[in-house]
């Protein structure tokens, strides 16, 4: 696999703070840059400075990941450090200070705003992976990626209960900031080297790239109509982490002619990686998947560029809640009697499953049809978590037939989180 | 130490996309300003995309003519005036950069104002805000800032004595209790929801640091980092606009003076009066108004015009981007810049006056053509 670059040190630098003169402390990454908050030259005012105890926010109403693991001890230590970008610790946990608590999950409370966040800010973000992500150490442990579909077994599901198929995933372009932290010109450079390798695409993979600033009236209702458009942001959790600055500008969605291959551009990550259809057949989805996902990354190493990938956090995305794979694969299946047993929170917990209703996450299931799909995203290969939605759905479907006929279910025994 | 290059995308590739825009801000920022503009910082730190992030965000009101960016500071406006002159000049009906603006809060220069008709006039309200020089404003501000904002504000309204004595609630530490009254007082302001507000990144760490202070007799009221550092207000039911002035103008000096007391002054210069967050409430900052009943004046054709020849502006009662209801609405101020306190205040007494003379006319059946108003 890819081992990630060196990083080097003449970067693109967002102008949207901080400017003056970044200077590197000892030669690693890891420290990141102090920042220098006095202007240089003389006879100017200094911008009152306050000490790591006077910015630390007020957490003690929070129900986060982020508010969980900041002490004032680590606030302190990283207060002052940004990214060779010059992104800052405070940019990273706003979307946390500014949202307390979600009522049903626990919100992970910040983001990443480029590849190194991830170096810089570890003090904090790595026990926030370790929570998140089922005691999954970043330090010690490494992260499986497999995209080989042909592993999968049993992936054809009865079609009297599932209706659709999807999986997902996020890639985000090596070089270039992430959405919280993007100046303009990065996010359209995104743009073009996204558009310019989707062009690429082949055979049942050909497609079309509709800009979300230039789509005619037609071409947004017939997005809508197959539930492709994706709107800006309403969610505080993203707006507040400043991803949808500048909405519409370089924002879009390709897709297949077949309408079986999505890519998001610039929503809440660079890219958000689809592919789906109607009916049970995940293999078939899955297949696309890792075929179509192979593709645009041989299209854009051709032109020099690479995903941000490293071996102990896998993909790297925005949001620390969808590294490793960032994969989430789903159905919407019919479980009208299951979904009213007392039981089944407890069967999609110990199955790895999550559910949530046909709009997506945090909307509610209609007519006895969820959205069921996979809960961990690191720490297992990609193969591994279609695995187990294609053996947990299943197992739902019998539950459900069972119940249908008068038949008693059992809670199946818990399965291991981790693979490796 | 090693000096890191900086290697930075061209301005062409960074200047934002403004054809679908309709604000001040897009009216004048060529990709020639922009590339000028953003060598530059203020000393805090805050650049041209900072200042102009809620215009590219917001590209048009449906009603307003937006400002479309925000002061990060006080120095905003000498670093970024390239853009914001002539976004005040066209905002503030040609106001200058070498215009100087006139400060008046002595009431006593205002003529009349205390007997607007109440069966007509329903409440009376005067506002403005007030910046904290040396801390960066509510767009930009560091929580250690704006605690800091709240804490002197905390004490210099403390030592308010007689019918101003009042107290601070914190929005965090309320309780349901104090909530609920500030509620039915109409006093509590909550988290911004208009998105003009929230681009420009003003609700950061919302609700810390924010609060609500008012007198005991509920007639003087300062909020504490909302929009800006310090909104002040004085109201009260009735059409007795004088004594709402006179209260406000007091205030307002004692307010000031209890700051000095502290080393601490107002942001204020020649030109552009008081500095404030937004560049539509420099200079007076002053939003002078009533709820008034105008029932019939509002379904008249001319009611638009007169409003513009007084220099008025109209609004629904619950305040900017709200309709009016039962024919009552808010009717306030158009300006700003350029005319003083006293003069703007004296513009609403009249100007009411007359909107009430008019209404009662059209109510006998009466025509208004004789009491058309001249372009002030």
């Amino acid at each position: 696999k890819l081992k990630s670059s060196s990083f080097s040190f003449s970067r693109i630098l967002s102008s949207k703070r901080h400017i003056g003169i970044l200077t590197l402390v000892g030669g690693s990454v890891t420290a990141g840059f102090l920042l220098h908050r006095e202007h240089v030259s003389a006879g100017v005012p200094v911008r009152r400075r306050y000490p790591a105890s006077a910015e630390f926010p007020d957490l003690r109403k929070h129900n986060n990941c982020m508010a969980s693991n900041l002490t004032p001890a680590i606030y302190a230590k990283l207060c002052d450090r940004a990214t060779p970008n010059g992104f800052t610790l405070d940019e990273a946990i706003q979307t946390g200070v500014d949202n307390p608590g979600h009522p049903f999950i626990k919100t992970v409370g910040m983001v990443a705003g480029d590849e190194e966040s991830y170096e810089v800010f570890a003090d904090l973000l790595d026990p926030v992976i370790k929570e998140r992500h089922n005691g999954y150490d970043p330090r010690v442990m490494k992260h499986p990626t497999d995209l080989d579909s042909s592993k999968i077994q049993s992936g054809h599901f009865d079609e009297r209960y599932v209706l659709s198929s999807r999986v997902r995933t996020g890639r985000s372009i090596r070089g270039l900031s992430l959405p919280p932290a993007c100046t303009r010109a990065e996010r359209r450079e995104v743009e073009r080297v996204v558009v310019d390798a989707l062009s690429g695409l082949k055979g049942d993979l050909t497609g079309k790239y509709y800009s979300l600033t230039q789509m005619t009236e037609k071409e947004q209702q017939q997005l809508i109509d197959d539930h492709f458009l994706f709107d800006k942001p309403v969610s505080p959790l993203l707006t507040c982490a400043g991803m949808a600055r500048d909405w519409p500008d370089a924002r879009g969605i390709w897709h297949n002619i077949e309408k079986t291959f999505l890519i998001w551009v610039n929503e809440e990550d660079h890219t958000r990686v689809i592919s789906m259809e109607k009916g049970g057949n995940m293999k078939r989805v899955f297949e696309r998947f890792c075929r179509g996902l192979k593709e645009v990354e041989r299209l854009i190493q051709e032109r020099g560029w690479e995903f941000m990938w490293n071996e102990r956090l896998g993909y790297v995305l925005t949001c620390p809640s969808n590294l490793g794979t960032g994969l989430r694969a789903g159905v919407h299946v019919k479980l009208p009697l299951l979904s009213k047993d007392p039981r089944f929170s407890k069967i999609l917990d110990n199955l790895r499953l999550q559910k949530r209703g046909t709009g997506g996450v945090d909307t509610a299931a209609v007519g006895g049809v969820f959205d069921i799909s996979n809960l961990d995203r690191l720490g297992q290969s990609e193969v591994q978590l279609v695995q187990t939605v294609v053996d947990g759905v299943n197992y739902l479907i019998e539950c459900e037939k069972r119940l249908e006929r008068g038949q008693d279910i059992k809670v199946p025994p818990p399965i291991n989180k981790f693979k490796v | 130490m090693v000096k890191l290059t900086l290697k930075r995308l061209s301005a062409e590739d960074e200047y934002p996309d403004l054809s679908q825009h309709n604000n001040y801000m897009a009216k004048v920022l060529t990709q020639d300003m922009y590339k000028k503009l953003r060598e530059r910082a203020t000393p805090s730190g805050f650049t041209i995309d900072g200042v102009i992030q809620t215009g590219v965000d917001n590209p048009g009101h449906p009603f307003i003519m937006t400002v479309g960016c925000v002061a990060g500071d006080e120095e905003t406006y000498e670093v970024f005036k390239d853009l914001l002159d002539p976004v005040i000049e066209d905002r503030h009906g040609g106001y200058k950069p070498t215009d100087k603006h006139k400060t008046d809060l002595n009431s006593g220069n205002l003529k009349g104002g205390d007997d607007l008709d109440p069966n007509y006039v329903l409440s009376s309200r005067v506002r403005t805000g007030r910046s904290i020089r040396g801390f960066s404003l509510p767009p930009h501000c560091s929580r250690g800032e704006r605690r800091a904002v709240e804490k002197l504000s905390i004490e210099a309204l403390a030592s308010l004595s007689g019918d101003l004595k009042g107290k601070y609630y914190a929005l965090k530490n309320m309780t349901d209790a104090e909530q609920q009254q500030l509620i039915d007082d109409h006093f509590l302001f909550d988290k911004p929801v208009s998105p003009l507000l929230l681009a420009s990144g003003m609700a950061r760490d919302w609700p810390d640091a924010r609060g609500i202070w008012h007198n005991d007799n509920k007639t003087f009221l300062v909020w504490v980092n909302e929009e800006d550092h310090l909104r002040v207000i004085s109201m009260q039911k009735g059409g007795n606009m004088k004594e709402v002035f006179t209260r406000f103008c007091t205030g307002l000096t004692k307010i000031e003076s209890l700051f000095k007391e502290r080393s601490h002054e107002f942001m204020w210069n020649e030109h552009l009066g008081y500095v404030l967050t937004c560049p539509s409430n420099l200079g007076t900052g002053l939003r002078a108004g009533v709820h008034v009943k105008l029932p019939n004046l509002s379904k008249n054709t001319k009611f638009e015009e007169v409003l513009k020849k007084l220099r008025l502006q109209k609004r629904g009662t619950g305040g900017v981007d709200t309709a009016a209801v039962g024919g009552v609405f808010d009717i306030s101020n158009a300006d700003r810049l350029g005319f003083s306190e006293v003069e703007l205040v004296q513009m609403v007494v009249d100007g009411v006056k007359l909107l009430v003379d008019m209404e009662k006319r059209l109510e006998k059946g009466q025509s208004i053509d004789d009491l058309m108003p001249a372009q002030k």
